[in-house]
């Protein structure tokens, strides 16, 4: 285990409920290479953390520090060339190594992601309440089509999507970012998951609409005690949203913990340069304390690429 | 308002876009951008345009740029008329007025050296290089952070926030007096972004330019701004000194926008500090060193 444990006396009891026992999911030793012309090259390297039942894990860092290939490696979407070893368990189950069948039934019905930009991941020739009640009916049997519309329906209007029942036979082109990313996140709800993956889901979006989605993600996190993994390079988003935190930096766990306590007392000279950064709308910091933080460049490894806006 | 001619002063601008052609009965539709816009930037200090996603901000950027022209008002650029300028005098106007943008990748052409890109403007407008390209281009990678033993390198070999520097440096070629920032940091990593808004500040305390600042995260625009303008559908809709639209925002939109910014507790804040004090063995007021941002922060204007 690489980095700083910052462990506070509140972070050991995670809340647990549901079924099972121990964390919902449980990561641990997970290690994600890409084959290169110059040999293997690790883009995430030794990472742990667990997620408990109806919490809520933000994973923060800069661009190339591995936060979204961990997603996607938990997803078991990683790019071509790249291979993740170590221990990824969700409620128990091995992830790594699933069979493709076996991962697909647990992805989207059980771990829904939600992405940055919401029109890449919707069809712009279907009809929303078509896209909402597909992916509905490919992971349930026996459900009539009807069924499904209703249930995109009532998906709609719990993301507080108005006049829900004449928006679900729109298409995605009729909605602002706001409204997509809503699109986006009632499609992952439809399916009750047990764990939600959002990757810089508010990046795109005004920071008004921010707040907007901000504040449902929490409510629903409230409402079906779905665990909640963030990622995103915002430190301010992490601090309003979670509770534990994993900070990564070139692929490295630099430190992780319960998020008040790496907030208030960082352990890891990293973070506390990274938090010096950050510029605060309530005060002028004067000069922004600053820190050349040069990390190994290697083009061969294919970026995520999705941290901007 | 003091009787000083301002560096810049853009009055009651509109720009219209057709959204249509025009139909039997003439009149083509048109989709208003920018609603009446005034605005003022004095010599030395950061006037910040603060707005969502089209709210009209980096259209009144490029209007005030010359990069499009208004549908009406005036411009005016130490004192003359410029709105219509045409040949030498635009090319005046466009030497002293100089354009930062978001994507440093797209705004610089990868296949240039630093040295070309650096020096383009100058050649574009026809002036001689002071002390011979090579020289000249050093000295500016030097004054805005970079290695100036790079400047035969291409742009694409350098980081997001190297050739964020790289356009700094372009910009500052041919010595302008307003300095354009669209959306100049927004896309950088946050510690290389510190270094960006710092090395800004530092540039304007040495050169006394004015920044006209495009941004939509308000709490880069709280390190860097002299004066704020909130702009919503168009429009103006609150202006006034930094501090008066932060700490006591009058309009309801500005509000709004303010209390959408998602905060690190400032308790947490307080206590990292105190923390770091007493790991430095310094007493916590030490810990910070507060340089303010302008020399005239408070000048009424």
């Amino acid at each position: 285990m690489s980095g700083t444990e910052n462990t506070s006396p509140e972070s050991g009891s995670a809340p647990e409920s549901g079924r099972g026992s121990g964390p919902l999911l449980s990561v641990r030793d997970l290690t994600v290479s890409f084959r290169t012309a110059q040999g293997p090259v690790n883009v995430v390297k030794n990472l742990e953390f667990d997620v408990p039942r109806g919490g809520a894990l933000g994973i923060v860092g800069e661009s190339g520090s591995g936060k979204s290939m961990t997603s996607l490696a938990i997803m078991g979407l990683l790019p071509k060339g790249g291979t993740a070893t170590g221990s990824v368990r969700f409620d128990g189950a091995e992830l790594l190594g699933m069979s493709e069948r076996e991962k697909r039934r647990i992805r989207g019905d059980r771990i829904a992601m939600i992405f940055q930009d919401p029109l890449s991941s919707l069809n712009p020739y279907y009809r929303v309440g078509t896209q909402i009640a597909e992916a509905y009916l490919s992971h349930r049997s026996g459900v009539s089509r009807r069924q499904a519309r209703a249930v995109a329906i009532e998906a709609m209007e719990r993301v507080h999507i108005r006049d829900a029942a004449r928006r679900v036979d729109h298409y995605p082109h009729q909605f602002s970012g706001g409204m997509r990313q809503r699109i986006m996140i009632a499609m992952a709800l439809s399916m009750e998951p047990d764990l939600i993956i959002a990757d810089e889901p508010t990046t795109a979006l005004d920071v008004t609409v921010q707040a907007q989605i901000l504040d449902l993600l929490d409510e629903i996190r409230g409402e079906t005690g779905a665990g909640l993994i963030l990622i995103t390079h915002d430190l301010a988003v992490v601090s309003e949203v979670t509770d534990q935190i994993v900070v990564m930096r070139a692929g490295e766990t630099v430190e992780r913990g319960a998020v008040e306590q790496v907030f208030s007392d960082p352990q890891a000279d990293y973070t506390r340069r990274l938090l010096d950064a950050v510029p605060r709308i309530d005060d002028e910091i004067g000069v922004l304390r600053t820190t050349e933080i040069t990390l190994p460049h290697d083009s061969a490894v294919p970026g995520t690429g999705r941290s901007t806006r | 308002m003091t009787t000083e001619t301002p560096l810049f002063r853009g009055t009651d601008l509109v720009k219209e876009f057709a959204t249509g052609s025009a139909g039997p009965l003439g009149r083509a539709k048109t989709f208003r951008a920018v609603d009446e816009v005034s605005l003022e930037v004095h010599r030395g200090e950061t006037l910040a345009v603060v707005g969502e996603s089209g709210s009209g901000k980096s259209t009144t950027a490029r209007l005030v740029a010359r990069l499009m022209d208004a549908t009406s008002g005036k411009l005016e650029f130490e004192g003359a008329d410029v709105t219509r300028a045409k040949g030498g005098e635009l090319r005046e106007f466009r030497g002293a007025v100089q354009v930062i943008f978001q994507d440093p990748y797209s705004s610089l052409n990868p296949k240039h050296t630093v040295e070309r890109l650096v020096t383009a403007p100058l050649i574009y407008q026809g002036r001689k290089i002071p002390g011979g390209a090579r020289a000249f281009t050093r000295e500016l990678m030097e004054r805005v952070g970079l290695d100036p033993m790079h400047s035969e390198r291409y742009a694409a070999q350098f980081s997001g926030g190297q050739a964020q520097r790289i356009g700094i440096a372009r910009a500052l070629a041919v010595r302008p007096k307003l300095v354009i920032c669209d959306e100049a940091v927004s896309a950088l990593d946050v510690s290389v972004q510190a270094q960006v808004i710092n090395l800004l500040r530092d540039l304007q305390s040495d050169e006394g330019f004015g920044y006209l600042f495009i941004a939509h995260d308000l709490a880069v625009v709280r390190q860097i701004a002299t004066r704020v303008a909130v702009m919503s559908q168009g429009a103006i809709v609150e202006t006034g000194m930094r501090d008066a639209i932060f700490e006591r925002p009058e309009h309801e939109y500005t509000k709004t926008l303010l209390k959408a910014v998602p905060r690190i507790n400032p308790e947490w804040d307080a206590r990292r500090r105190t923390a770091e004090a007493a790991r430095a063995g310094r007493p916590t007021e030490a810990v910070r060193d507060v340089v303010p941002a302008t020399p005239d922060t408070e000048d009424p204007r």
